[in-house]
């Protein structure tokens, strides 16, 4: 009897506007996926249409030119491997150290509560920021100038956070039980983070990286702080050459009067977003085979 | 991992380290030395006259105006492919922004779309820095509209500064004269750290940098044509390259300055008769061009090419002749006062 009061009280109203209350919900969530699909599709098309026609091998071995149809991205695309490489190689061993000291070797909770909390909020801080102190502090105050290696560093900086926070999530999830039973059979700290941590933990690992690289590939903001706009025809040979990297050589493109110009930052956003496409994809098949691996 | 074993795993990483550190550095001397090189000149002589046969190797940073970039873009273009080893880049950061970098000698060139300002002449000075000055093209400040625009058919120089003034009290057209519609006016134009802001500012209103703020600002161009093209009630006025490549969806507006109303053809522009034209330079760091031979024939190769390569990216040359006499005055030592001889017949 209770039950049968309480039933009506939460599901109280005629049969049929329950069931087009329950139709109507299922349209309106529909909706709402298939607008993002669609403004996403019509994004892709767009810079398809304008854009397919200057593909070609040339477009991506040719340096930028005043004449479109001799105009490539191979100096931006070489800058965006170098400086997001380079960043990449800096940020990730510092990035998984620091996890590993958060997580095994920090002793002092309040100490390392702060330095997460810290961590996650620098995660959130608009990348424009770190271009500046970029500038600030590598290109004037150390000197280096507007050089692949400042860019990569703000870009180190820009990345570690995403990296500590995933590597930290990756390494927490490593069961506990592995890590006793490795020091019951008398493993070092270090046995058990090189033999059991590390490879359990890799697959989370790798996933972090690699995303947050794929985010600075695309990042302009800090980079345009860093080494400007700039027409550069050779791509970098050194980590202390001026450089370009491709959302820049887009936007140096798109903010051109000629109409063809246009055109080539569409092929320009095309190869990025291949590029894109292909680092997340590396990243899922690595994750998969890892994973695999681990539980073999 | 027994305790010497740590011991050496350590040293190892360390000495890696130490190695990796002392790699980057004797790299960066070696190619800072290799920079300082500049050219390998080779003299030869031929019945009483040098020839030089010289590889040019080094490089080149120039940086400054989004107006002048274009033009530079292209010449620095011909010109590596000529010399293939002197590498130059162009930066845009504005005429304001790139002077900021040229007057503490970080560059060897800026693109200017006006002349340098005293307070730049000041610290250039402070820090040493002497330049020369070189006009290099003509722009002629476009003033535009939507297509659809039938009432305007010229604006006195006087109705452009009531309308841009600071605290200007213009928001209908029937503001600037009273047959026009009572409709508000959409006002766009370039941002401050353009050079063609601080031009028009200075020209129109009669004090650099004064304007009114309640305008769209982009340091986009397109964005400002883009905004013309849309609106049948906007005004906005850029640079004349941007203004030549849309001619057919929106419409310059003849300006009246008191010798009747000009409109903005390439000869109304060359003989500096429309009252917006601008001459556009290259300022080029004394000392380096002294320094730096394949500076020198950068700079000797943009005079030679200019009137061939200026209106390929939409803007005015001068006469044939003011690049002949610029390069021969170059060539003789003389740097000074090159703007008047854009002014001889």
């Amino acid at each position: 009897m209770g039950n049968q009061d309480l039933r009506q009280g939460l599901f109280r109203g005629s049969g049929a506007l329950l069931i087009f209350a329950d139709r109507s919900v299922s349209f309106i969530l529909l909706l709402g996926i298939s607008l993002g699909i669609l403004f996403l599709s019509l994004l892709l098309i767009t810079v398809f249409i304008d854009g397919a026609a200057r593909l070609s091998p040339s477009f991506l071995t040719n340096p930028p030119s005043a004449t479109p149809a001799k105009a490539g991205i191979y100096p931006a695309l070489l800058g965006s491997v170098w400086v997001v490489g380079l960043a990449a190689i800096i940020a990730v061993p510092i990035g998984v150290a620091t996890a590993l000291y958060l997580t095994e070797f920090s002793k002092n909770e309040r100490l390392r509560n702060l330095v997460y909390f810290n961590l996650t909020n620098l995660a959130g801080v608009p990348s424009v920021v770190y271009g500046l102190v970029g500038l600030s502090l590598l290109v004037y105050t150390l000197g280096l100038g507007r050089s692949v290696i400042a860019g990569a560093i703000t870009l180190a900086f820009l990345i570690l956070p995403v990296i500590v926070v995933a590597s930290v999530e990756a390494i927490k999830a490593v069961p506990e039980l592995h890590k006793l039973g490795a020091y019951a059979l008398g493993a070092t700290k270090l046995q058990v983070i090189a033999k059991i941590i590390l490879p359990e933990a890799l697959p989370g690992i790798l996933t972090g990286s690699i995303l947050s690289t794929s985010r600075a590939i695309g990042e302009a903001a800090p980079l345009l702080v860093i080494s400007g706009l700039l027409f550069i025809r050779d791509a970098p040979r050194w980590v202390f050459d001026e450089f370009t990297v491709m959302p820049l050589q887009i936007f140096n493109w798109i903010s051109r009067p000629q109409p063809e110009m246009r055109e080539l930052s569409a092929a320009g956003i095309i190869v990025l977003l291949a590029l894109l496409l292909m680092m997340n994809a590396a990243a899922i098949i690595l994750r998969n085979k890892l994973q695999k691996r681990v539980i073999e | 991992m027994s305790k010497p074993k740590l011991a050496a795993a350590t040293s190892t990483a360390v000495l890696a380290m130490i190695m990796l550190l002392l790699g980057v550095g004797l790299g960066y001397m070696l190619s800072s030395q290799a920079n300082a090189g500049g050219a390998k000149t080779v003299t030869v002589t031929i019945t009483g006259t040098d020839f030089i046969v010289s590889e040019l190797s080094g490089s080149i940073v120039i940086d400054g105006s989004s107006t002048v970039y274009p033009i530079t873009e292209v010449v620095a273009e011909a010109f590596m492919n000529e010399y293939p080893d002197v590498r130059v880049t162009v930066g845009i950061s504005g005429t304001g922004g790139g002077f900021k970098r040229f007057i503490k000698g970080e560059t060897d060139i800026n693109d200017a779309s006006r002349q340098i300002e005293p307070s730049e002449v000041e610290r250039a000075q402070k820090n040493g820095v002497e330049w020369i000055e070189i006009p290099i093209g003509i722009d002629g400040l476009s003033v535009v509209v939507n297509n659809d625009n039938d009432w305007v058919d010229c604006f006195t120089i006087a109705e452009l500064k009531l309308i841009w003034e600071p605290k200007s009290g213009v928001r209908k057209w029937s503001d600037i004269r009273p047959e026009w519609p009572d409709v508000e006016i959409k006002l766009y134009g370039p941002g401050p750290d353009s050079g063609t802001f601080d031009f028009f500012t200075e020209h129109v209103v009669g004090e650099s940098g004064a304007s009114r703020t309640d305008y769209v600002a982009s340091e986009d161009d397109n964005v400002l044509v883009a905004g013309v093209e849309a609106e049948k009630y906007a005004l906005a006025y850029f640079g004349y390259a941007y203004y030549a490549i849309a001619k057919d969806r929106i419409r310059a507006v003849p300006i009246n300055a008191g010798e009747g109303c000009i409109e903005p053809t390439d000869e109304n522009i060359r003989t500096f008769k429309y009252p917006l034209s601008r001459p556009l330079f290259i300022y080029v760091n004394k000392q380096k061009f002294e320094e730096k031979p394949e500076l020198r024939r950068f700079v000797e190769f943009y005079l030679e090419n200019a009137p061939q390569l200026v209106p390929m990216v939409g803007y005015t040359p001068f006469p044939e002749s003011y690049y002949k006499r610029a390069l021969a005055f170059l060539k003789a030592g003389l740097h000074d006062d090159l703007l008047k001889l854009t002014r001889l017949e």
